[in-house]
């Protein structure tokens, strides 16, 4: 089936099985390796994307549910083509070590900005709950949460010239 | 901008920005030409005959290129999967080392052990056809836990390893341990269990492969951890290729932990197949396939008795242990519950007999091997929670009665009793500072706001030592290796004075591009962002013995520091020649060859251009180019070392323990980067907090299937179960490291399990509780206190 949705600011149409989930679709087709896969229980949160503005976990949402929508993934979250720009949230990572062997990065970074999207100014324990659904080994999280809070306040911080 | 960044300085990691970015290379990432996608098929039974294997049916399947078994491996006259270390029962005979064949001969030995490997043009054809693979298998009964295993009557393994006794090790005085047990005051004794853990690095293992018959040559891509030794051993023992032919790379990968430091069978057997079938084969595991094959760590079963004498000086320490190995030898299996279990016992106590017997015993489970800490975590938790009985059965404080066991700071160099000298150390300062960074001062006024609010408030420590940086080659040679445990750098100066640096240890997390870039930019006075590190590729980098065991910056970082320090000495040559100055005249200092005491002076990139467009050159007596390599085997072990303290809240009702404070005062020499030494304390402290709090991986006694095979059965610690950690330095420098580095890759997980049950033992004192075992689940609390108060209706 054709499917067309509109995927890091470009709009796209592709050929797909129906079968195919969305982590697939875009790793094994579209050459987009960034969103990565952990675990095969929706579990881990190293695949999630932002679909229709919503962290989801991509593993676990079909292809042909891409019709019509918006996705943003790692590679599109600093604007349309693969910026080298960083987007706030991104920074804050580099910013406060929130990352060490990069593989869950990409998951917790899209369910930071979507955190943030819906509470703005979230508590260091509304951060830790909304990073649930994601794990890391390799930090033991507490820089993960001072860059999600160090991002958030950069998100909400006037852009230069406003 | 562009500057010299040098050691104490907390740069941001160079390699962020493709992490951060979705552009990292993992080994799933990579795509070949024509390539075609591997499963395999594991074991559903833990303990089998395998009867036959019928491959009509899936070969007529479309897309199959092959399915290949144990007889194929037989028929090319494949190797077995080596065992690196080859150690000695206290009967002086070496362990037995059954074989462990990368496909199943004859029988299998644990749920996931490999039987079959499937290649098809796609993922969804090689999975149809494994599906149609008939194989018959003969069930046998299965042994998983070692008490059952070594019971007469148990299920055997191996024909020829009776009662599956692997090895049989000891370590220390025995009669020097009898005599002082004998003149005690008092013995605390105690028996415990150290579950066994997956490691779970998150991303899963992967491995393709692909052979070029035009000229012979392999390449590899494998999440491995140290690819030059992958390299080594397929070619030396597994597959027998010629090294020369044979590339291995291993990208970036995500995560290690010692899961990804062995040589797989998967690696071989992805390798053979891709000259078998003449394509790309490519195998990336999923999760559930990752927790029945990825090694193991852990598991044991101790019994272990402390003597003091009335003072509460301790005497000396006896310890038993039964040791799980798994179905199989791994590579590294048999040293971590003895050579890296055994001489850490003393702790960083004064205790002058000790003896230890570890019974090494086969089991129809995943092979057991090397996770973060690897035996020294198991060491620690043995002797930190000895010291609580003890203390509380005496009566003496906690703490008091650490103090007055500790090897005090000017006793330094320390021979303990079982083999290792510690070159270096301040264990009281870093208890001294622990307890004022905790505020432990003021945990009875939180003990009584939790016990308001109907909680049980807990406090606990662990003092700890390791043995890391591994290893000295001929002390190591001595225990068993047959490898060496050197590592090697190049510094690769290019005419424009940037910095190419090629070493064999491997960074995957650890932040050794920034690390190891501040030390070439101290060195060598070069702009940090002019140097970058090439590691994971053996057609780049001459030799490495890879990442593990808190080795890169100790062992790599001082091979890099030699390879510097001969740049500079090339330098000056160069430098003397161009100013007609002499050699000794010549000083360098932030990237200025000078000539003392005068303002004549080249920079470190004209001495560069210099040697590569050597027209002005003393040609007769150097040779041009500015390369220069280092190979460093350090003379001992180094000894991080501190004191962590955890405070924990229980809810009574639920059996919840709720980790409120961690607090960790660390001993790792010099420091590099503070920032990263940091993150490395963080994450190791939470899996070893995982490993007392929620992680087990727990096995079906009857049928040895894995129970806990998921991340819903495994519960990994997540970012709501954590508070915010307090982490310090207390640094003595390494007497023996060239800049007095120690690593802190498993301080974290080496410290944290002890303090935290020992936080949980407190919290529950009240109530006559003695030990809780791991993990302190909310079952398994709520139980103990139920039996604890009411131990009649509990039963």
């Amino acid at each position: 089936m054709i499917i067309s949705f509109t995927l890091n600011g470009r709009s796209r149409t592709v050929g797909i099985e129906p079968a195919t989930l969305v982590a697939e679709l875009l790793r094994e087709t579209l050459n987009l390796t960034g969103t990565h896969v952990g675990c095969d229980t929706s579990q881990c949160g190293a695949c999630v994307v932002l679909f229709n503005g919503e962290a989801v976990k991509s593993c676990t949402l079909l292809a042909p549910m891409l019709d019509g929508g918006t996705l943003v993934t790692i590679e599109g979250l600093s604007g349309p083509g693969g910026s080298n720009q960083l987007h706030p949230m991104q920074e804050a990572f580099h910013q406060n070590h929130g990352l060490q062997c990069g593989f869950c990065t990409p998951g917790m970074v899209m369910t930071a900005v979507a955190l943030t999207a819906k509470n703005p100014v979230p508590t260091e324990a509304e951060v830790r709950h909304g990073l649930e659904g994601n794990i890391c080994r390799c930090t033991g999280y507490q820089n993960i949460v001072a860059s999600v809070l160090a991002g958030a306040a950069a998100m909400n911080a006037p852009a230069i010239g406003e | 901008m562009s500057e010299i960044i040098g050691i104490g300085a907390a740069p941001r990691r160079k390699e962020d920005f493709r992490f951060l970015t979705g552009r990292g290379n993992y080994v799933a990432d990579v795509k070949r030409a024509g390539m075609t996608f591997g499963v395999f098929i594991r074991s559903p039974h833990g303990h089998a005959v395998v009867r036959s294997i019928d491959k009509t049916a899936a070969l007529a399947l479309p897309g199959v290129e092959a399915v290949l078994t144990g007889d194929d491996v037989a028929a090319d006259e494949l190797g077995t999967l080596p065992c690196g270390w080859g150690i000695h029962g206290a009967d002086g005979l070496p362990m037995k080392e059954p074989p462990f064949p990368v496909l199943a001969q004859g029988k299998v030995r644990f749920v996931g052990d490999m039987v079959a490997f499937v290649i098809a043009d796609t993922l969804e054809q090689a999975r149809a056809a494994a599906e149609a693979v008939v194989i018959d298998y003969d069930v046998l009964p299965s042994v998983v836990g070692v008490l059952e295993a070594v019971r007469p009557g148990a299920p055997q393994l191996f024909d020829d390893v009776p009662n599956n006794l692997c090895c049989d090790w000891e370590l220390g005085d025995k009669a020097a341990v009898a005599i002082a047990f004998r003149k005690a005051a008092h013995v605390a004794r105690l028996s415990l269990v150290n579950n066994r853990l997956i490691g779970n690095p998150m991303e899963p293992r992967a491995a393709i492969a692909e052979y070029n018959g035009g000229t012979g040559h392999y390449t590899l891509w494998t999440t491995s951890q140290f690819p030059h030794v992958v390299r080594f051993l397929m070619s030396a023992l597994v597959l027998k290729i010629p090294e020369q032919k044979m590339r291995v790379v291993a990208p970036d990968v995500g995560g290690g932990f010692g899961v990804k430091q062995f040589h797989y069978g998967e690696e071989a057997v992805v390798t053979w197949a891709a000259k078998r079938v003449g394509r790309p084969v490519k195998w990336v595991a999923d999760r559930s396939e990752g927790f029945v094959s990825d090694r193991h760590g852990r598991d044991h079963v101790t019994e272990a008795e402390l003597a003091l004498d009335e003072n509460g000086k301790f005497l000396a320490l006896k310890v038993a242990t039964l040791a799980n190995m798994g179905g199989y030898l791994s590579t590294f299996g048999p040293n971590i519950p003895t050579n890296l279990y055994g001489p850490l016992l003393s702790g960083v106590y004064t205790t002058p007999a000790i003896y230890c017997n570890v019974k090494v015993i086969f089991t129809n489970t995943v092979p057991v091997d090397a996770y973060r800490g690897a035996g020294r975590p198991e060491a620690t938790f043995v002797v930190e929670r000895l010291v609580d009985v003890a203390a509380k059965e005496m009566g003496i404080d906690r703490v008091e009665l650490r103090r007055r066991n500790i090897i005090p700071k000017q006793s330094y160099p320390y021979q303990t009793p079982v083999l290792v000298e510690y070159d270096s150390g301040d264990p009281m300062g870093c208890l001294e500072g622990a307890l004022v960074a905790a505020d432990v001062a003021g945990f009875g006024a939180r003990k009584a706001a939790s016990e308001r609010d109907g909680k049980f408030r807990g406090l606990g420590f662990s003092t700890y030592v390791e043995a890391c940086g591994l290893a000295p080659s001929r002390f190591a040679g001595r225990l068993g290796a047959r490898g060496g445990l050197y590592e090697s750098a190049t510094v690769r100066v290019h005419p424009t004075g940037q910095v190419t640096v090629l070493i064999g240890t491997h960074n995957h997390g650890q932040g050794h591009e920034t690390t190891f870039a501040q030390i070439v930019s101290e060195k060598l006075g070069v702009a940090f962002d002019n140097v970058d590190i090439v590691f994971g590729d053996t057609d780049r980098v001459q030799f490495g013995m890879g990442t593990y065991g808190s080795r890169s910056l100790v062992v790599g970082g001082a091979a890099l520091a030699k390879a510097s320090d001969k740049v500079v000495t090339k330098g000056k040559k160069i430098a003397a020649y161009l100013l007609e100055a002499g050699e000794h005249d010549i000083q360098f200092e932030a990237g200025v060859f000078s000539v003392a005491g005068t303002d004549r002076g080249k920079t470190f990139q004209e001495i560069a251009g210099a040697a590569y467009v050597p027209h002005n050159y003393p040609l007769e007596v150097l040779e041009p180019g500015l390369e220069e390599q280092a190979y460093y085997d350090p003379i001992n072990f180094t000894y991080p070392g501190g004191c962590h303290i955890a405070e924990v809240e229980i809810d009574p009702e639920t059996g919840i323990v709720t980790l409120e404070k961690y607090t960790a005062v660390d001993d790792v020499g010099t420091v590099i980067n503070p920032m990263i030494v940091e993150g490395q304390l963080h994450g190791g402290i939470v899996q070893g907090v995982g490993q007392a709090l929620y992680e087990s991986a727990v096995y079906d006694e009857v049928s040895g299937q894995l129970l806990s095979g998921s991340f819903m059965d495994y519960c990994m610690p997540r970012a709501d179960h954590l508070p915010n950690m307090t982490i310090k330095t207390h640094s003595t420098l390494c007497t023996h490291t060239p800049m007095g580095v120690k690593g802190c890759g498993e301080v974290g997980t080496i410290g944290s399990p002890a303090a935290v049950i020992n936080s949980v033992v407190d919290a529950l004192s009240h109530l006559g509780v003695h030990h809780v075992d791991m993990p302190a689940t909310p079952n398994r609390i709520w139980r103990v206190i139920q039996n604890a108060v009411m131990p009649r209706a509990a039963e």
